[in-house]
């Protein structure tokens, strides 16, 4: 137990990096948020139909960028080795990888998110639901992320390759959450949407660690 | 029959007389399937652009179970550590990519005449196939940017099977997308309420793809098991 | 808790890539002793320190591990009994030293207060509170090294532990390794050079 905390402490300020972990990750999505405007046109009621999906998507891109370094700066310090030979199982360590991960990059997103909905003219009743969605979504795409970023561990060519192993397997989380924000915004029913991402949530927390340590550990042998 | 298989000796003496058996099988119910199918009445919604339905629902079906032979195969050589499963994974993955392919390719000469469109979104068989085309592509990506043959196989593996425990999930999921979105039914020449005149050749090509797909999987195993084969005799070479 | 009293490897053979290293390597290390491990670059001195840890698995052979009580499980071994300091530092740079060692002893069961003495003892009082990429590589070094005398474990896995250590502080770590082995501890250490404590040398065939 007392080893668990120990990690997460270390794991929490190594993602947050003084401030850097998650202005890197907001930066991208504000940044993106803005993008989408110019490329659509100021016309509000079409912004308005897309607020909810441009902040999804804009989320699952914003958590795939940090991912990289979850694994790999330890990967290559040679910390990995030490985490792996400790006393808590190397299922457990990545997942309070992910965890961290999530805390320092995909809470401050969930924090942002109702404001993009809002800014591109979403309504603003919908600002819980989006925070909601945007912090289970984002512990899914910490957690999947956190496989694809294992997996490419031995492979030293992060990023790109990261995200097109990632990115088809996170489509039942974006349907799903999509599906809640948008049905929200049109006044349809969203309770299943929301339900069926928790359920995707619950389950790739509950077996991603798995793979993620299968992946450490063939790129540690 | 997997247990007889798994000796590479009686997979190679097995495979050497299965691989042609099974390419004449193919190329036999596939003309069979093909030209019932062209000789069928016309649908009297699509004339007769339905029948490239039976080439592209065949390619369909035959690619999910491609990827099931991936997620199998690398699920034997993952726990077992079999040698054979894993060139039989790396052999598969290839024609896998192609099958998927060629349903997308030909799913979109379908739609381009019913529903004016190259694509469209609509169908959730199709829109499935299309993430199931961008597994197979990283799990290509992933086996060939590692250097280290076994950690690429070993982390090869790994994804292939969180993709295989995806897939039902991801099928589910966009068909649950598309359902909500209720547009005109269109795919349901594809359904299960066929007429027995367009039964029969689907099923047909169906067991045709699928016996070419074993050929082409037998076949492309053998040359992986040839080659590592002539790897492993150059380094003995080499050091000796 | 029984402590290790001896390693054994057994006709030990590991596949790197497409290379067969080790070529069958027979060896114990017994309490009291210290092992140098020899041999040109790339013979698998880094494999089999990886190997006994148990980060690789070896394609042939066996490695034990024999405690007072007979041969103890080799998972519980190297998890409590075992520390193994690689090549790399495993030090992350943006974090301060003493977080960075707080962290590497108290994972590896110390505590705070023994990191901090075992920092004196190496002469790291000063830097601790730098960032860790400021620190020289000899001090890197001897940070990482505090983890063995700041939590006690019978069995030291060495990667070239003196390569960066100018000769006062090789010294220093000659003495803290005499006093392990005094304790009844086992050294295995890779090297190039010898080390400052007498050791038998096992040579890996290239």
């Amino acid at each position: 137990m007392r080893a668990l905390i120990l990690l997460f402490h270390r794991e929490s300020s190594l993602a947050w990096g003084r401030g850097g972990g998650p202005l890197l990750a907001v930066g991208f999505f504000a940044a993106m948020t803005v993008m989408f405007p110019f490329a659509i046109g100021p016309a509000p009621e079409r912004l308005s139909a897309v607020a909810g999906a441009v902040a999804w998507v804009g989320l699952a891109l914003a958590s795939l960028l940090s991912l990289e370094r979850v694994f790999e700066r330890d990967f290559d310090t040679g910390a990995l080795d030490l985490l792996a030979l400790g006393p808590l199982p190397l299922e457990v360590v990545c997942a309070v990888k992910a965890l961290a991960q999530w805390i320092a990059n995909g809470a401050p997103l969930a924090v942002a998110a109702p404001f993009t909905v809002m800014a591109l003219g979403g309504r603003p009743d919908s600002a819980f639901l989006v925070a909601a969605t945007a912090a289970i979504g984002g512990l899914a795409f910490a957690f999947v992320g956190g496989a694809g970023a294992a997996l490419a561990l031995a492979s030293r060519r992060g990023g790109v390759l990261i995200a097109l192993i990632v990115l088809p397997l996170l489509t039942p989380p974006v349907i799903f959450g999509g599906t809640a924000m948008s049905n929200f915004a049109f006044g349809l029913h969203w309770q299943t949407g929301f339900i069926l991402l928790c359920a995707y949530t619950l389950a790739a927390m509950a077996l991603t660690p798995f793979a993620m340590a299968g992946a450490c550990r063939n790129a540690l042998s | 029959m997997i247990a007889l298989l798994a000796n590479p000796y009686r997979f190679m003496a097995f495979s050497r007389w299965a691989a042609p058996i099974l390419a004449s099988v193919a190329i036999l119910l596939i003309a069979w399937g093909l030209w019932l199918g062209v000789t069928a009445p016309p649908d009297y919604q699509q004339a007769d652009t339905v029948r490239i339905m039976f080439v592209h629902v065949p390619a369909a079906w035959v690619s999910m179970m491609a990827y099931a032979c991936l997620g199998g195969a690398s699920f034997f050589s993952l726990i077992f550590r079999h040698a054979l499963a894993d060139a039989a994974a790396r052999a598969v993955a290839p024609i896998g990519a192609m099958f998927t392919f060629m349903a997308l390719v030909t799913g979109s000469l379908w739609g381009r005449p019913m529903w004016g469109a190259w694509w469209v979104w609509q169908d959730p068989r199709l829109v499935s196939v299309l993430v199931l085309f961008l597994l197979f592509i990283g799990y290509l990506a992933l086996r060939a940017s590692i250097d280290d043959e076994a950690k690429a196989a070993r982390a090869a593996e790994i994804l292939a099977l969180v993709g295989l425990i995806n897939l039902p999930i991801i099928k589910f999921s966009v068909t649950w997308w598309n359902s909500l979105h209720q547009g005109e039914s269109v795919m349901r020449a594809g359904g299960s309420a066929l007429a027995p005149e367009y039964l029969t050749p689907l099923l047909l090509v169906g067991a045709g793809y699928s016996a070419a797909f074993g050929a082409l999987w037998l076949s492309r195993t053998r040359s992986e098991v040839w080659r590592r084969r002539a790897a492993s005799l150059q380094l003995l070479a080499a050091l000796s | 808790m029984t402590a290790l009293t001896c390693v054994e490897v057994t006709d030990l053979t590991i596949l790197r890539g497409a290379r067969a290293l080790l070529g069958g390597l027979n060896f114990r290390a017994n309490a009291g002793e210290a092992t140098t491990i020899t041999g040109v670059n790339g013979a698998g001195k880094t494999s089999l320190l990886r190997a006994m840890a148990g980060l690789i698995r070896p394609t042939d052979g066996a490695i034990r591990f024999v405690s007072v009580q007979g041969e103890m499980d080799a998972y519980l071994a190297r998890r409590e009994h075992c520390h193994l300091v690689g090549h790399a530092d495993g030090l992350a740079p943006g974090r301060t030293a003493r977080e960075e060692l707080t962290f590497a002893v108290c994972w590896a069961g110390g505590d705070a207060a023994s990191a901090h003495d075992g920092a004196r003892r190496l002469g790291l009082e000063r830097v601790l509170d730098l960032p860790v990429r400021q620190l020289s590589a000899g001090q890197r070094r001897r940070l990482v090294l505090v983890r063995l005398i700041a939590a006690r474990r019978t069995l030291w896995l060495l990667d070239e532990p003196l390569t960066p250590l100018d000769a006062a502080s090789r010294a220093l770590i000659g003495e803290v390794m005499h006093d392990h082995l005094a304790g009844g501890g086992i050294i295995v250490a890779a090297v190039h050079d010898p080390l400052p404590i007498p050791a038998c040398s096992i040579m890996v065939p290239g």
